[in-house]
């Protein structure tokens, strides 16, 4: 049977780490589930252990995609053949995970990303009409890929391509960065409907040049 | 003038500081010789600003102190510029640390 690791970032989510772990559980129930609580001040690691993921602490704050490259070198190491990443806000389905899951076990791709523009989501006006295709321009500059959504958490690899992606921007650039590595490291992927429900408004526009400052120091630096 | 004798003041001051470092064994001889060279320097064109005056001439620059400033700048920039892409270096060690002490602690 496949060795499935659903990797659940988290900083201060003690409102939606349970539920969302729970769900995950509910509808993968092979599924290993676990959370990087990235230095939370809150109950987050306490609720996500009580609900049965594997809780891996940052002792402090490095941001999602340091919490996110922790949950692929841990899944890695345990012989993850794929592994998931997920939102601890609520925000996506956990019975989508298959979706995404099915197109690399069918071997179809080595990754599966996840796209809410597939799909009818109620997405605020102003991010659809104008954050998100600004998003998906700098993420076209910095990757070459034209994807239909250019920052989605939700995604689905094999072990190998996990083994490959290797996220050196800590913070909120990774998505971008994750991106330019499938097109480096030639990995096949496909792009997948996901629900999207938003509860917070996201980023929003000084997130998204603090996102192009990473980007091009990451330039310089790596 | 009295800048002139500010500015000695600080230089003693600050050349007393890096000798105190270097006899508590915290800076070795390289950094000490080259500090004192640096304030040396400075005192000479504290002193005798036509000295830096005549080496701006040469270089097509019209004050010795227009020099100064300018040399100034381009080093700062340049020190600004490493020291960024080093605390980069650093903040992804500390990620590297963090990571590992983190997987470390859960497979215990």
């Amino acid at each position: 049977m496949l060795k499935l690791f659903v990797i659940i970032p988290a900083y201060n989510e003690e409102k939606t780490i349970a539920p969302v772990v729970r769900g995950v559980f509910a509808s993968n129930p092979d599924a290993q589930v676990v959370v990087v609580d990235d230095g939370s001040s809150d109950k987050t690691a306490r609720l996500a252990k009580e609900s049965g993921a594997v809780v891996l602490q940052h002792v402090i704050n490095r941001g999602q995609g340091a919490a996110l490259q922790t949950g692929n070198t841990y899944a890695l190491r345990a012989g993850a053949d794929v592994i998931v990443h997920f939102d601890a806000d609520g925000q996506f389905e956990p019975r989508e995970i298959s979706k995404l899951v099915e197109p690399i076990t069918r071997a179809e791709a080595e990754v599966a990303l996840g796209s809410r523009f597939l799909k009818n989501n109620a997405i605020p006006l102003s991010k659809k009409y104008l954050i998100l295709p600004l998003a998906r321009l700098v993420n076209f500059i910095f990757t070459g890929l034209w994807l239909s959504d250019a920052h989605n958490g939700f995604r689905a690899m094999t072990g190998r391509a996990a083994g490959l992606i290797k996220i050196n921007q800590d913070r909120m650039a990774h998505n971008s960065e994750i991106v330019r590595q499938i097109k480096e490291k030639k990995l096949s992927f496909v792009e997948a409907p996901v629900t999207v429900h938003y509860h917070r408004y996201g980023q929003g526009v000084s997130g998204g040049f603090k996102i192009i400052k990473d980007l091009l120091f990451g330039k310089f630096v790596c | 003038m009295l800048i002139q004798i500010l500015l000695s003041l600080f230089i003693l001051f600050a050349v007393l500081k890096i000798s105190g470092r270097f006899r508590a064994k915290e800076v070795t001889a390289g950094p000490l010789f080259f500090w004192l060279v640096f304030w040396l320097a400075v005192g000479v064109v504290v002193w005798q600003p036509n000295l830096s005056t005549e080496v701006a001439n040469r270089l097509g620059v019209g004050r010795g102190s227009d020099l100064v400033l300018y040399v100034a700048v381009a080093v700062l920039f340049y020190m600004i510029f490493r020291l960024t892409v080093r605390l980069e270096k650093i903040e992804k060690n500390i990620t590297k640390v963090v990571r590992e002490v983190a997987i470390n602690k859960e497979s215990l």
